[in-house]
């Protein structure tokens, strides 16, 4: 018997805002109007959303400013902080509130002004006290340190990490609204300025302003609307550490568990994956997320990766808008895996259109390795 | 109300860390139920949840887990080290690599603990073991 879960939600309504730079703007005035294009979408009205689900590095009760700004009383609310992850995990607690009754139009919205308020990464986060004496770049060394034990223990290249960015590059050339689609050849990663070793800056994501939004009702509802609906079909949750210190081991990340639970409540496995949207805030994430959610055996990322593998044209679909690397990211860019993830479902993405797909694959990543969250979507055609 | 539990009493385990390191002794709490040490130090063992922990010194021997070179303008004072350190004794800390350039070290090289007392409060780094 499938999971009650199991494609008893839908996803109906997507909206983006001030994707790359959106000067004199405000988080919330960016997140808000995301909202309005995801309502709009969804033929929906602001007084219709009675759930709200949101993370913030800007807001510390971020359920409590983001509705006061919206002018909604929610009935249901969830301001899970799992970072970038968060809002990929609040599919499965949006799900879970919809199956109980507890909303009925759930709203999950990001919204950020992170390069023109300055490019610095935004954070409420505690100091980690015994790292602080170290001056390790908060987020990057975690990351870096991680890719060096990956070439460590595997025999991961340089290279094979700036085919990533390439594949990703690749993708966001085929994507009008994407950041960064001037060419980019393996070479320029590898000259560019290390900034924490083996990372170069052009292994690392950008840093945009932007927001996104996603609707979910109940299955029941879900052809009530205009567009095709997104059903979840699975979700799972896995967090094994906080600080990079306490990573068991730094060559693999608690995917292994998140992916193994959304498969599980899909009832599905990787080979019935049409499309991947995985959170690659740099470059050894992509290959780390691979491994771990089993597209390929643990070590063999590198290779699987390289030479035009997860590029347009080749033999996986990954990071279909460009990714964090080349399309956007925000400071937090989990929504905005979901909503490439449903855009593919839907169909209608032009050029990196990926031909008829029906399972769709979400993955995100938060704080350094630390919360993983996996989200399976699908069309009627899975249900 | 108020515990009694004497396993509670006195200052904390960041406290009690940073006071040895202050006497220049460089201990962790060891679980008396499972023999592990941990990092960074706690009330609880995180191996196996036992209350029961004793704070014991360490062998300062050590080998380089993973480790990067953060590259930083000279006039900034230059690249410098951050590594993760796998302690003999089993835990896993961050701290640097110095009295070697940090582009030499090295995943699997040996180390050895000091206690560096250069800021305001002491810190431990590591230095390349010297061979035998």
């Amino acid at each position: 018997m499938s999971h009650e879960l199991r494609g008893s939600s839908a996803i109906v309504g997507v909206g983006l805002a001030g994707c790359g730079e959106a000067p004199g703007r405000m988080p919330l005035d960016i997140l808000a109007e995301a909202t309005h294009n995801a309502l709009d979408d969804a033929g929906l009205k602001l007084s219709d959303v009675d759930g709200l689900f949101t993370g913030s590095s800007y807001h510390f009760m971020p359920t409590l400013s983001t509705a006061e700004y919206l002018g909604i009383k929610p009935r249901f609310s969830d301001g899970s902080m799992v970072g970038g992850s968060s809002f990929v995990a609040h599919t499965l607690n949006a799900a879970m509130a919809i199956k109980n009754g507890l909303c009925e139009v759930a709203l999950i919205c990001y919204g950020s002004n992170q390069r023109t308020a300055g490019g610095k990464l935004a954070t409420m986060s505690e100091q980690q006290i015994y790292e602080a004496p170290y001056k390790p770049r908060y987020p990057i060394s975690s990351y870096a340190l991680a890719a060096a034990r990956h070439m460590h223990q595997y025999g991961t290249t340089r290279e094979q990490m700036a085919d990533v960015a390439v594949a990703a590059r690749k993708w966001a050339q085929l994507n009008p609204a994407a950041f960064a689609r001037d060419d980019l050849t393996r070479q320029d990663v590898l000259n560019a300025r290390m900034v924490s070793d083996p990372l170069s800056l052009l292994d690392c994501c950008l840093v945009t302003d932007g927001g996104g939004a996603v609707i979910m009702v109940s299955s029941e509802r879900a052809k009530d609307f205009p567009n095709k609906p997104v059903y979840m079909l699975g979700s799972g949750t896995a967090h094994w550490h906080r600080q990079i210190t306490q990573m068991p081991d730094l060559a693999t990340t608690a995917a292994v568990d998140s992916g193994k639970r959304a498969f599980e409540m899909a009832g599905l496995t990787k080979n019935d994956v049409d499309v991947v949207e995985l959170y690659d805030a740099f470059t050894i994430n992509t290959i780390l997320f691979l491994e771990d959610l089993g597209f390929c055996a643990k070590g063999e990322g590198g290779a699987f990766v390289a030479n035009g593998n997860i590029a347009p044209g080749g033999i996986l679909p990954v990071n279909t808008n460009g990714g964090g690397l080349s399309c956007v990211h925000p400071g937090m860019y989990g929504i905005f895996i979901l909503i490439e993830a449903i855009q593919q479902l839907r169909g209608g993405c032009g050029a990196r259109q990926v031909e008829n797909p029906e399972v769709a694959l979400v993955h995100g990543n938060g704080g350094v390795l630390s919360s993983q969250v996996t989200t399976i979507l699908g069309t009627e055609a899975v249900l | 109300m108020t515990s009694n539990n004497t396993k509670f009493a006195g200052p904390g385990p960041d406290q009690v860390y940073l006071d040895h390191l202050r006497q220049q002794n460089f201990s962790l709490p060891k679980c008396q139920a499972c023999g592990e040490f941990h990092f960074f130090p706690r009330v609880v063992c995180p191996h196996c949840g036992s209350y029961d922990l004793k704070w014991q010194a360490l062998s300062g021997k050590a080998e380089v887990y993973s480790t990067t070179t953060i590259r930083r303008k000279p006039e900034r004072g230059g690249n410098y080290n951050v590594s993760l350190i796998t302690l003999e004794e089993g835990p896993r800390l961050m701290s640097r690599v110095e009295g070697i350039d940090s582009e030499l070290v090295k995943i699997g090289a040996k180390v050895c603990a000091s206690i560096n007392n250069d800021g305001d409060e002491p810190f431990v780094v590591f230095t390349p073991a010297q061979e035998v």
